[in-house]
């Protein structure tokens, strides 16, 4: 993918980490909000650095979708600040940087639209005036052959399974080479096939430099990606550093094991790809 | 063509044909937001504008519009703040409308409902000269706005809130849809009548649906439809006297059975074919033949289509992307 406007794209993780000092792309400060008149969010403090990836952890209910959603705008915020690309959100307008990949359940609608149509969405917040250009198209494509699914692209989206489905909206995010992806439960009702597609997009995407928070029900596949976990509980950040290896994801407050897939293959495919 | 020689089934050919081509362009983004019934609700706001209309001897279809605009905004109000009760805010809005247009009419100089009753199921030999100057007009503003804003309508009305993320104008486009969909329900009212309008918006896209697998695809052929429906619609009420709404709204229907009987075929041999694929897809390539043994296992587990994802072609950095250091 050309990123035409990215300064660092050039450099390897390891360099964009010890030039942490840089701005963050995402800036959380004691952030409040409230679903009905509820407190969700209890003060959180949230800062993500270019090129880091970072897990929000914690179980239903802890404010971790909330958090994504207020970052995104599309949470009301009480009192607090938010700042994307060191820009108050408020005032924030280059959302062509930001790829958003919403749960599933989100992005349905009445009428059958292909892959395609649904990923050149995507490319809308680089788009002007909503045309599609030659290279607008050719983007569209690539971020396609990126989750896979390139040769399905004039499918109806509803003939696809969860997993591809799930391929479908992270290719919708990357159609505008953003520089910063933002993803709620990505692995949530994904087959195990997908989400290795998806674990390999995502480490190939890391290693261009793109940062990326995303919200996660358990580590999973995506472990070796991680830079750093923040857990959630109760609207306050619990954990704020390496991922909760010894503690174990599976300790975690409320945790409800759910496997797709839970037998001895699986984890045999899963370490071979992840090594 | 006798049909055509006489003036007043010129122009209500004419507003047919703007009906057929306008209701189905709006309607299916109100399919898609999954809202279908909002032009009904509009048609009911717009007797009130109707009714106003008698009431201030202005021209019923310029006060309907101005009316089925305010309502229209006011529903989309209602949708973003009233989350909670909001259909008995709508069914309020909807009732009160018709209320307002049969009161209004009844106060109005010579006003009589028989006159109302011409706008709610549509008349071809009402539509005046004027009419056809204000259906063009509006017809036209309706397909600048659902074809040159197609992109953005679809994403708004697929994913609300992915499409806030890529920075568009989510609540102007609501609004825009909403507006649009008011001016589109004037624009019928003539033809096919208040009551029906909604129909006519609903029904071309629901059978299009049927054969369509993109969304262009289903734009194209619901305005097709909608097109055949309201000149057959049309040309058949001339013939036999009954009434225009009611003939095309049927027609539409019939084509919606037909074509659903039409597609259930089609879809098996669709489903076959896809099948076919995706064994073709798990035949193993040289390169990766133990995966694909973990691929197979796991496909026949993770759903019809999981094997192909993790076939040859499926993975673009393949097992030998870059692993971080």
């Amino acid at each position: 993918m050309t990123r035409p406007d990215t300064p660092m794209q050039e450099g390897t993780v390891d360099e964009i980490h010890k030039g942490a000092v840089d701005e963050p792309v995402i800036s959380l400060r004691t952030v409040r909000a409230e679903l009905g008149a509820k407190p969700v969010l209890r003060g959180i403090d949230l800062t993500v650095r270019r090129g880091e990836v970072v897990a929000l952890l914690g179980a239903n209910g802890s404010g971790k979708s909330t958090t994504v959603r207020a970052v995104i705008g599309q949470v009301p915020v009480v009192s607090g600040e938010i700042d994307l690309f060191g820009v108050p959100r408020r005032r924030f307008r280059q959302w062509s940087r930001v790829g958003y990949v919403p749960q599933r359940t989100t992005a349905a609608g009445g009428v059958p639209a292909t892959v395609t149509e649904v990923v050149a969405s995507g490319r809308l917040s680089r788009a002007r005036f909503g045309l599609l250009r030659k290279a607008d198209r050719e983007a569209v494509r690539h971020a396609l052959e990126l989750v896979g699914l390139a040769d399905r692209a004039k499918d109806p989206v509803d003939a696809l399974s969860g997993g591809q489905h799930q391929r479908v909206l992270i290719a919708r995010a990357l159609a505008s080479e953003p520089e910063l992806l933002i993803m709620d439960e990505p692995m949530a009702g994904v087959d195990l096939a997908s989400q290795e597609v998806l674990a390999d997009t995502l480490r190939e995407q890391v290693s261009r430099g793109v940062s990326v928070l995303l919200v996660l029900h358990e580590l999973g596949p995506l472990e070796p990606l991680i830079d750093r976990a923040v857990v959630l509980r109760d609207g306050c950040v619990l954990h704020d550093g390496p991922p909760p290896k010894a503690l174990g994801q599976h300790a975690l407050p409320g945790h409800d094991h759910v496997h797709p897939h839970d037998d001895a293959d699986a984890d045999h495919l899963r370490t071979g790809l992840l090594s | 063509m006798d049909l055509l020689s006489y003036p007043f089934m010129q122009r209500a050919l004419l507003a047919a044909v703007l009906v057929g081509l306008t209701a189905p362009a709006v309607g299916i983004y109100l399919v898609q937001r999954r809202q279908a019934l909002m032009g009904d609700g509009i048609g009911h706001v717009a007797m009130t504008g109707v009714g106003l209309g008698f009431l201030l001897n202005s021209s019923p279809v310029w006060v309907a519009a101005a009316v089925a605009v305010a309502g229209s905004v006011l529903m989309e109000l209602i949708r973003w703040y009233g989350r909670t009760r909001g259909d008995i805010a709508l069914a309020m809005l909807f009732y009160g409308g018709m209320a307002g247009g049969v009161l209004l009419t009844a106060l109005a100089p010579g006003g009589t409902n028989a006159g109302l009753t011409t706008y709610l199921f549509g008349s071809l030999t009402t539509v005046s000269a004027s009419d056809v100057t204000a259906i063009c007009l509006l017809a036209a503003l309706v397909l600048l706005v659902t074809l040159g804003l197609r992109r953005q309508l679809f994403a708004v009305s697929q994913d609300e809130e992915f499409a806030r993320v890529t920075g568009l104008p989510v609540r102007a486009l609501n609004l825009l849809v909403a507006v649009t969909a008011a001016v589109t329900v004037t624009v019928a009212m003539r033809v096919v009548g208040l009551l029906l309008i909604s129909a006519l918006m609903v029904v071309p896209v629901a059978a299009a649906q049927q054969l369509a697998r993109s969304f262009a695809a289903t734009f194209a052929i619901a305005v097709a439809l909608g097109v055949t429906a309201a000149l057959g619609g049309t040309t058949l009420s001339f013939y036999n006297d009954v009434p225009p709404g009611a003939t095309i709204v049927l027609l539409a229907i019939g084509a919606f059975v037909l074509l659903t009987v039409a597609a259930t075929p089609l879809a098996r041999r669709r489903a076959a074919s896809e099948a076919r694929r995706a064994r073709a897809a798990r035949v193993p390539g040289p390169q990766d033949e133990a995966e694909y043994d973990l691929a197979t296992a796991e496909g026949t587990s993770g759903g019809a289509h999981a094997a192909p994802a993790a076939g040859p072609s499926g993975r673009p950095s393949g097992p030998s992307g870059r692993p971080r250091p």
